[in-house]
């Protein structure tokens, strides 16, 4: 890594999944506690299937481009395994720190019978072969836990912020979100990042 | 971040932005009385939030029906004094140029801003237009941001410099500047013109006399862009290596020489007036560099320009040596000018030109050895996407129908017409609402040998934006061929704007339905709606339909599968695993392989359908279609 100064964050996933929401939020965080941010989403994809990014870079010191460079990610938040593999492939190395969603989410040529999904646990297998850490969370599942099934993307974004990678307190993340929604929705989406939180909180636990 | 950061109260302030969120708060900023756009990627966002700040801020904001509408529009409350901003996507450019061509010559009266967001690698369009070439072409100076900060910026500056010259100012944003995000410094809401008011003596004429007065006005501008604090320089004063860039360029180049180590002996010259070119400042560079380097998306415009500008001077600049996409220098992976710049091509290019050697990053080798073969993603209609029962009742009644017909299509989501998750059912994708002008002429050869049915598809958005002339062409002019209007009730490609058929507008006010069935029978066209949920009936609609003659209308209607999701509670659906009989039954998995929702799943361990609860939107329409009734709906009713 020559990247000394700046954390290069990839949020990766699928259309649908909230990527967008959870770099703003870990974006907006890092603002609020005086970093300098640079986001770059390619979200043309959303909604239909596609393959979703979001890098995210934070330094104290210099504001840089909204493209992290290949094999320069330090930290991979992947919603789900196949997308967190791939991203891993081009944007990873061996100092780079996953943290990823177990469920997978199957691509069209998977449904219709022209490829297999590669098994879950080989997947795991080469990205922590291939990675500094890996953390896999049942994220999707804890969201479901917590009432919002569409929350996958607060329990990473919890996980991120339990991780210790930013020096930013989840108080900060949470206010964040307390900006962004009220009421029922946001005691849900508190509920989902906290269950996140908590999965990294506390070491040697949901780390398979 | 999002909608609170633009209502940010206190000057100063530092806060997350999207470049789309930056170039809103830079028109309230600068007062503007008037907003407009029709929606568009990437900068859809922009008139998304005007729309919502509208009321807060005293301006009005619309989504016009398309965009030279839009631009017509902003012009006219330039001319009665008010500030004015028109948000489009390039293609969207193309349809305004006429009008944009014309406002030019007239010239305006308050800041009139074209937003234009150019999509370099084509993330969420068509294609991958470079707006510039189109604005010199009108004879307007066009603004380039190389970050949100500075979109903001520029707007504001935008506006002061089209009062200044009374000419409209294009600001050219990207999709990397457009949606990326940065911290952004707020500043003041000025209050703009609030008295709105064209005097008698005023004209906003299009004449060919006032060429000369456009030309004297870009010559102004030409001569006011050496001093303008968006074109600078930085590095050393007698850099013999200039990098030349425009907009994220600019990112990219400063991170690629620091890399390199070559921070302290190459310059960068910034620009941020791309039209016209700041030409005392360039010659000064050229003059004492040995090599320059062009970087800037899509096409080489500054590259040429500046070219051209050296070849005036030649005596002047010689021996420098240019370096850009013309000599292959700076080329992404598919060659010079195609797709986006990025962080890699840019350092390599920059390597190449100052003989330092550069290793490209070797990333993934692990993955070729210990995974070759993952599979790739394509796009697919969402789950419970009313429209892929839509492609599915017109691949149905075609078979039905048995003759060989021709299906043109349009862009949006329905472009996915052409690929798996619809059936490959289109045989043509072009412009907005180019699919009914091309089914006008296919429907009008029957009497020269051409007698295949005709179908064009159409989103409901763009049957307001440009289907209308096509169709009274068709009626006019006796063509035959069945447009069917896949209706999901909003604008569903860029987010969910509204538009004529769903009454509510911009600022959030309810209005007036105008509905494509009371469009088409204005226009004297036979017209019937469906909804796609009832795949049995919609077939047989579309069958009929197809055997009918003239130009006619189906609408299948049914609200996208997002916003239901998000409005109502729908029963579950499920598979009955005890009654579904995978490989027996000789449905070749329809749910899974053929109709393929992505959220008709396979369970693999029991070698049975499932579907996957979390991505399922409820639609139902997978239960009437298993062959053994195994899919079902809880509580047994049909979705409504």
């Amino acid at each position: 890594m020559t990247d000394v100064g700046v954390h290069n964050i990839i949020v990766t996933g699928v259309g649908g999944q909230g990527n967008v929401l959870a770099s703003q939020v870990i974006a907006t965080a890092a603002v609020e506690s005086g970093f300098l941010v640079s986001v770059g989403e390619t979200f043309g994809a959303s909604q239909r299937g596609g393959s979703v990014m979001s890098h995210v870079r934070v330094s104290r010191e210099e504001a840089y481009g909204p493209l992290i460079p290949r094999s320069r990610a330090s930290v991979i938040i992947g919603f789900e395994p196949l997308e967190t593999l791939r991203t891993l492939a081009v944007y990873g190395g061996s100092d780079t720190a996953v943290i990823m969603n177990r469920r997978p989410n199957y691509p069209l040529g998977v449904l219709l019978g022209d490829f297999t999904y590669p098994d879950v646990d080989r997947i795991t297998e080469v990205i922590r072969a291939n990675s500094r850490s890996l953390t896999v969370l049942e994220a999707t599942e804890l969201a479901v836990a917590a009432g919002l099934p569409v929350g996958t993307n607060m329990v990473m974004t919890g996980a991120f912020a339990g991780s210790g990678v930013l020096p930013i307190a989840a108080e900060t993340y949470e206010a964040v979100l307390g900006g962004l929604f009220s009421g029922e929705m946001l005691a849900s989406n508190l509920k989902a990042f906290r269950a996140g939180l908590g999965t990294v909180a506390a070491p040697g636990e949901a780390r398979n | 971040m999002s909608f609170i950061s633009l209502l940010v109260d206190e000057p100063g302030r530092n806060v997350l932005m999207t470049g789309n969120e930056a170039v809103a708060r830079g028109a309230v900023e600068a007062g503007i009385g008037y907003a407009s756009s029709y929606p568009g990627s990437p900068s859809v966002e922009i008139l998304a939030n005007l729309g919502r700040l509208a009321q807060k801020f005293n301006h009005y904001a619309e989504w016009s029906v398309n965009e030279k509408v839009a631009l017509e529009g902003a012009a006219a409350a330039s001319f009665a004094g008010l500030r004015a901003i028109c948000v489009m996507k390039p293609n969207g450019l193309n349809v305004a140029l006429d009008s944009l061509a014309s406002i030019a010559i007239s010239g305006i009266k308050a800041g009139l801003v074209l937003v234009v967001g150019d999509d370099p690698a084509g993330y969420s369009s068509t294609n991958e237009e470079d707006s510039r070439p189109l604005e010199k072409a009108a004879h307007i100076p066009v603004l380039e941001p190389g970050t949100p900060q500075e979109a903001k910026e520029m707007t504001l500056f935008a506006f002061e410099l089209s009062e200044q010259i009374k000419l409209p100012v294009a600001l050219r944003c990207v999709t990397r500047i457009c949606h990326a995000s940065a911290n952004v410094i707020v500043g003041p809401v000025e209050g703009g013109c609030r008295e709105p008011f064209i005097g008698t003596d005023e004209r906003f004429i299009t004449n060919v006399a006032l060429h000369r007065v456009q030309e004297a006005k870009l010559a102004r501008v030409r001569h006011m862009a050496d001093t303008m604090p968006f074109n600078r320089y930085t590095g050393p004063e007698d850099a013999k290596t200039v990098v030349i860039t425009a907009g994220v360029g600019f990112m990219y180049a400063r991170e690629a020489l620091a890399e390199l180590g070559l921070a302290a002996e190459v310059g960068i010259l910034k620009l941020g007036l791309t039209w016209p070119l700041p030409e005392g400042m360039l010659l000064k560079y050229l003059k004492t560099a040995e090599k320059v380097i062009f970087i800037e998306e899509i096409e080489p415009f500054i590259e040429e320009n500046v070219m051209h500008l050296a070849a005036q001077h030649l005596m002047e600049v010689y021996p420098l040596r240019f370096y850009g996409q013309k000599s292959g220098h700076v080329a992404g992976q598919y060659g010079p000018g195609i797709g986006e710049m990025d962080p890699e091509t840019v350092t390599r290019a920059l390597a190449a030109v100052c003989g330092k050697s550069y290793t490209p990053p070797v990333a993934g080798e692990f993955l070729k050895d210990a995974m070759p073969d993952i599979p790739s993603r394509e796009r697919a209609f969402c789950a419970g996407c009313p429209h892929r029962a839509s492609f599915w009742a017109v691949k149905s009644a075609l078979a039905l129908d048995g003759r060989s017909p021709v299906v043109l299509g349009d862009i949006g989501c329905y472009t996915l017409g052409l690929t798996r998750t619809g059936f490959n059912l289109l045989q043509t994708v072009h412009a907005m609402g180019s699919g009914v002008g091309m089914a006008c002429g296919l429907g009008r050869l029957a009497d020269y040998g051409f007698h295949q049915p005709v179908i064009a598809l159409v989103g409901d958005s763009t049957f307001y934006h440009s289907a209308l002339p096509a169709l009274l062409n068709a009626r006019y002019n006796k063509s035959s061929f069945l447009l069917i209007v896949l209706d999901n009730e909003t604008t569903a490609m860029t987010g969910h704007q509204p538009h004529p058929g769903i009454g509510k507008n911009a600022m959030g006010e309810e209005g007036l339905k105008i509905t494509i069935e009371s469009v088409a029978t204005g226009l004297g066209l036979p017209v019937t709606v469906h909804d796609p949920y009832d795949v049995e009936g919609a077939t047989e609609a579309v069958f009929r339909s197809l055997q009918a003659e003239g130009p006619r209308v189906l609408v299948l209607r049914r609200a996208c599968a997002l916003v239901a999701a998000h409005q109502g509670k729908r029963p579950r659906v499920y598979v009955d695993q005890d009654l579904c009989i995978a490989d027996n039954c000789g449905c070749n998995r329809f749910c899974n392989h053929v109709f393929a929702c992505v959220a008709n799943i396979w369970d693999a361990a029991k070698n049975k359908a499932v579907i996957d609860e979390v991505l399922c939107n409820r639609c139902g329409v997978c239960a009437g279609l298993c062959p053994v009734g195994a899919i079902k709906v809880e509580g047994g009713g049909r979705v409504d």
